[in-house]
């Protein structure tokens, strides 16, 4: 029945857009952790979204919700920073900071919570057309 | 006396059917807004209609029947009347997106106002319906 997998569909979304909300938030957290648990410096995560089709659906023809299909680091080189007095600068006085594109992730944060809107709109309007549908007749 | 009835409807459910499929399909791409390589997928809705309306007759998937393990499974289908097809992207983006975001919601609301259109008139229909019964 499309209208209740129209709330499958715009849920996933939901959840997928927030999720990267949430890895774009730890990513601007920590923008200047020059060390982490195991020693290095924080790498920047970015969150790799994939279509995820319903099964029953033949092929070629899927429509379908959002799947996080995984986080990635970013490959991006690290910062170079130059500050002899931090004590974990090296011989030549730059100390290592995290890869994170303070920029690029307030925009990554902003184009999340639009697209989070837009769903929650679907969501609404699914719900209104259902109710309505409920209502033939009457 | 009851099938009459049923085909007295069926147009409007047909109707309502599709719209409600298409919904689907555009909800799907505004989900997908920022998934890459995902692509805008939409159906003609006129086309569709037509073909939901002449395949009435339709007969239902047929298989072959299988005596042995190398036989090949043959299976014979209806095709769907809806066929999605791709939408032209305007402003395609680097990462093989073609979601338009503004192009999906006006479709959206277009949808979301001709699926109530048809409520009404479906609702319209049976209120007329039980009217001639009440006589």
């Amino acid at each position: 029945m499309p209208l209740t997998s129209i709330f499958q569909i715009a849920g996933s979304a939901m959840t997928a857009q927030s999720q990267r909300m949430n890895v774009s938030a730890s990513n601007l957290a920590n923008a200047d952790s020059a060390v982490g648990p195991d020693g290095q410096p924080y790498q920047a995560r970015q969150v790799v979204f994939r279509v995820a089709p319903s099964a029953t659906q033949p092929y070629g023809q899927q429509v379908g919700g959002v799947a996080v299909a995984g986080i990635v680091p970013d490959p991006a080189p690290p910062r170079m920073v130059y500050n002899p007095g931090h004590p974990l600068a090296n011989q030549d006085g730059y100390v290592t900071m995290p890869n994170v594109d303070v920029v690029a992730e307030t925009v990554n944060m902003i184009s999340a919570s639009r697209s989070y809107q837009a769903n929650v709109e679907v969501l609404n309007t699914a719900k209104t057309l259902m109710l309505k549908t409920l209502s033939i007749g009457q | 006396m009851i099938d009459r009835i049923s085909d007295a409807f069926r147009f409007d459910q047909q109707a309502l059917g599709l719209r409600e499929q298409r919904q689907e399909v555009l909800s799907s791409n505004i989900a997908n807004a920022d998934t890459p390589n995902y692509k805008s997928r939409d159906f003609d809705f006129r086309a569709a209609m037509q073909g939901a309306l002449e395949g009435r007759m339709h007969l239902p998937d047929t298989h072959l029947a299988l005596t042995s393990a190398r036989h090949i499974p043959g299976k014979a289908t209806t095709p769907n009347p809806v066929e999605l097809q791709y939408r032209q992207p305007l402003q395609p983006s680097l990462d093989g997106n073609t979601v338009d975001m503004d192009v999906e919601r006006v479709e959206f609301a277009e949808n979301t106002m001709r699926y109530q259109t048809g409520l009404t008139v479906l609702s319209g229909r049976l209120k007329s319906l039980m009217a001639a019964m009440q006589q």
